[in-house]
């Protein structure tokens, strides 16, 4: 039989087809995921509605009605209130975000100095990207820099008193630098710390694990916020008359050990998910106690909590506003001392200043759980079905 | 544990050993160079950042002028931002050679405490603000008003006591939160808003028409808010005392910030006693300052009445009335004893 009888074979491959009308067009989507049935015309209705009430008028306010320069509080009131205004107006005070914005970002931290924690910042950025970037080379030269060697150099510049740089205490320090200053401190600390606390809760040895233990359930006992004004209002009363004691370090130092347990457990639920083969099999190809953690159990482990790992960052980074209490001007401490300032009160000011600081820490709690995301599909190397 | 941890933090890092703060503050605040001032952490008028971030106010104002009456130099100062509850223990531990952060003097923080109180930089009270419309003159034409009031504090109380004392009907509308009852007040809800006076002239600038409303003259409770130090040093009592009283006795003798240098040439022996101009005069080194020290209060920050108008008075936002801090000679408290 000749093929060239076969008429029905083809010989190429036909073309794959458009999907049809009701799937690819926009009006498909429409009548599929809005329209589709009774309920969903009314749920519809119902979410326009919502939207119409709600984001014309916030958009109005923030961005139409908004006061965008100025250099003191007439820009951002009515005739009425000594303002150039007319009446009637509400609207986002943003010049007051501008005119304090270096405020904001700095805290008091001098005029004539703040190339210092500019550069800080820099390097920051310049050694943290390369770390996040899973292709990027040299991984533990890297590690060390940002995690031994910066924190150093960071320290002596910010502080100064070296080199002929001019010393500047702590309490001029705030804004979103001690934000993150404190939140890299606690994240840098509490995830080698946690995964020892980690560790030693299922150690064997009695000692460590009742140290591990109560460390853990001491620190998980007590509210952050206590052990801060503990901090700041006893110590000082138990410590010789004169001596001091940095506040901010008695900041850092308690974020860090708080994070630090909260972490502790976080590692622990992802040591508890690893298969016992995985030990017995370690140790039966003759691997050390740190060879097999290092090699075979924490690599395991913290894939499977990297959602816990950084929901603990992010409750860091939100807790860090709590210094306040302590006299320290975070972020949100330093936005709303700004409230106080008599060339700037409005009434609009402090809901300007608050959405703006709380942008702020979305853009920061966004970004790190979307790396999050990132991390956790680039590590899905096995384990899923 | 808790104990373990602080007590293991206490040995790891201290950072700074001064020396003993308790015998002789001026030698300690003369040798570290600075003085450290207690403030509030923000309270407008009082002690706020400006637009650089440097700390301004009224309470400010008065740590400069110690600064300026040890070193003759305003700008020696630190500042340790205190809240209600930290304050008195940053006193009480030595962090702070003063506390300007309008504190209320009573005799529990007099005695107890262990702190001492001499002068009075504002005397405070609650008062009461009501909308122009209401035609009222005198808190005691609110009989039948309903009252605007946070819940849970000495203003309440004070506002049952005034009210019961002067036979007035009234009808409370409490709140937990400040926020709430500006909120109640703007609404309308009540006629009148009591709290601490210089509270009442903040949250009349936060209202959408300030100039509609107006705060009444009475005041119905004392809170004179005045510098604390610690017991036990009167040299540093008397010169955080004095400071106070140079720049009231400045205002009446009419020497201001631009005029004390002519002022250094007057021919009024008060004057140049005052001024330390005076050849045999001892008052400044008695003090363990120097002569100058008067001079260099008023030249550093101004008199008592030039510090009031630049943070709170008439040409600010806030618009306080001097009312009881006027000079004694203009119906005011604010009275100082002979420099002599």
């Amino acid at each position: 039989m000749n093929t060239s009888n076969i008429q029905y074979i083809r010989t190429s491959m036909i073309d794959q087809a458009p999907p049809p009308r009701s799937e690819s067009s926009v009006a498909g989507w429409i009548r599929k995921n809005l329209v589709a049935t009774p309920k969903d015309v009314a749920l519809t209705i119902l979410a326009l509605l919502v939207i119409f009430a709600i984001v014309p008028g916030a958009l109005n306010w923030l961005f139409i009605q908004a006061s965008w320069f100025g250099p003191d509080r007439t820009v951002c009131t009515t005739a009425a209130q000594g303002g150039i205004q007319p009446d009637g107006w509400s609207g986002a005070c943003w010049a007051f975000v501008q005119d304090r914005f270096s405020q904001f970002i700095f805290g008091r931290y001098p005029l004539v100095e703040r190339w210092r924690p500019m550069l800080v910042g820099l390097m920051m950025v310049a050694l943290l990207i390369p770390l996040l970037i899973p292709k990027a080379p040299r991984k533990g030269l890297n590690a060390l820099l940002l995690f031994v060697i910066f924190p150093i150099v960071a320290f002596f510049l910010l502080h100064g008193g070296v080199f002929g740089l001019r010393v500047v205490e702590t309490p001029l320090w705030g804004g979103l630098m001690v934000t993150l200053i404190l939140s890299f401190v606690g994240i840098a600390v509490s995830l080698p710390l946690g995964i020892l606390l980690a560790l030693g809760r299922r150690s064997e040895m009695p000692v460590v694990k009742i140290l591990c233990v109560t460390f853990i359930e001491v620190v998980r006992g007590v509210p952050l916020i206590t052990v801060l004004f503990m901090a700041n209002v006893m110590l000082p009363l138990f410590l010789p008359t004169g001596w001091t004691f940095d506040n901010f370090l008695r900041a850092l130092i308690g974020v860090a050990l708080f994070a630090s347990a909260y972490m502790a457990e976080v590692i622990r639920g992802g040591l508890q998910a690893i298969p016992k083969g995985q030990f017995e099999g370690a140790d039966s190809l003759g691997l050390s106690y740190w060879q097999k953690i290092r090699l075979i159990i924490l690599p395991q482990a913290i894939k499977l909590v990297i959602p816990g790992i950084v929901n603990t960052f992010i409750g860091l980074f939100k807790d860090t506003s709590l210094v306040s209490i302590i006299g320290m001007f975070d972020l949100l401490g330093i936005v709303r001392l700004n409230f106080t300032d008599t060339t700037w009160i409005t009434p609009v000011t402090p809901i300007t200043g608050l959405i703006f600081a709380g942008f702020i820490f979305w853009i920061f709690c966004f970004g790190m759980s979307r790396y999050s995301a990132f991390m956790e599909r680039h590590l899905d190397t096995g384990l899923k079905r | 544990m808790k104990k373990t941890l602080l007590s293991a933090t206490i040995g790891a890092a201290i950072l700074g050993l001064g020396s003993s703060a308790s015998a002789a503050t001026l030698d300690d605040v003369k040798a570290k160079g600075f003085v450290q001032c207690g403030v509030n952490t923000g309270l407008a008028g009082f002690s706020a950042p400006d637009a650089a971030g440097e700390w301004t106010g009224f309470d400010v104002d008065y740590c400069k002028a110690v600064a300026a009456a040890v070193f003759g130099d305003a700008t020696k100062v630190k500042y340790s931002p205190t809240t209600a509850q930290s304050r008195f223990t940053a006193l009480q531990s030595g962090e702070v050679d003063l506390l300007a952060r309008n504190t209320t003097w009573t005799i529990n923080r007099d005695t107890a405490l262990g702190f001492n109180f001499r002068t009075v930089n504002y005397y405070d009270g609650q008062g009461f603000m009501v909308p122009k419309s209401l035609n009222v003159k005198s808190a005691l034409e609110l009989s039948g008003a309903a009252v605007c009031v946070q819940s849970g504090t000495t203003t309440e109380l004070n506002l049952a006591d005034y009210f019961k004392g002067n036979n007035l009907q009234y009808n409370p509308v409490v709140f937990e939160k400040l926020e709430e009852v500006n909120a109640a007040y703007q609404a309308g809800r009540c006629d009148v808003y009591t709290t601490d006076q210089s509270g009442l002239y903040s949250i009349r600038l936060s209202l959408p028409a300030p100039d509609d409303h107006m705060i009444l003259p009475e005041i119905i409770s004392k809170e004179p808010l005045g510098p604390a130090v610690r017991q036990g040093d009167d040299q540093w009592f008397d010169i955080v005392s004095w400071t106070q009283y140079a720049m009231v006795q400045a205002e009446e003798f009419g020497i201001t910030q631009a005029n004390v240098d002519e002022m250094k040439n007057s021919e009024n022996p008060d004057i140049r006693r005052f001024l330390g101009t005076e050849v045999d005069s001892k008052i400044g080194t008695d003090l363990g300052l120097t002569n100058d020290w008067a001079y260099n209060i008023v030249k550093g920050v101004g008199n008592y009445g030039e510090v009031f108008e630049r943070n709170i008075g008439a040409s600010t936002p806030l618009k306080i009335e001097r009312g009881l801090n006027a000079l004694w000679t203009k119906g005011g408290l604010q009275y100082a004893p002979p420099v002599r």
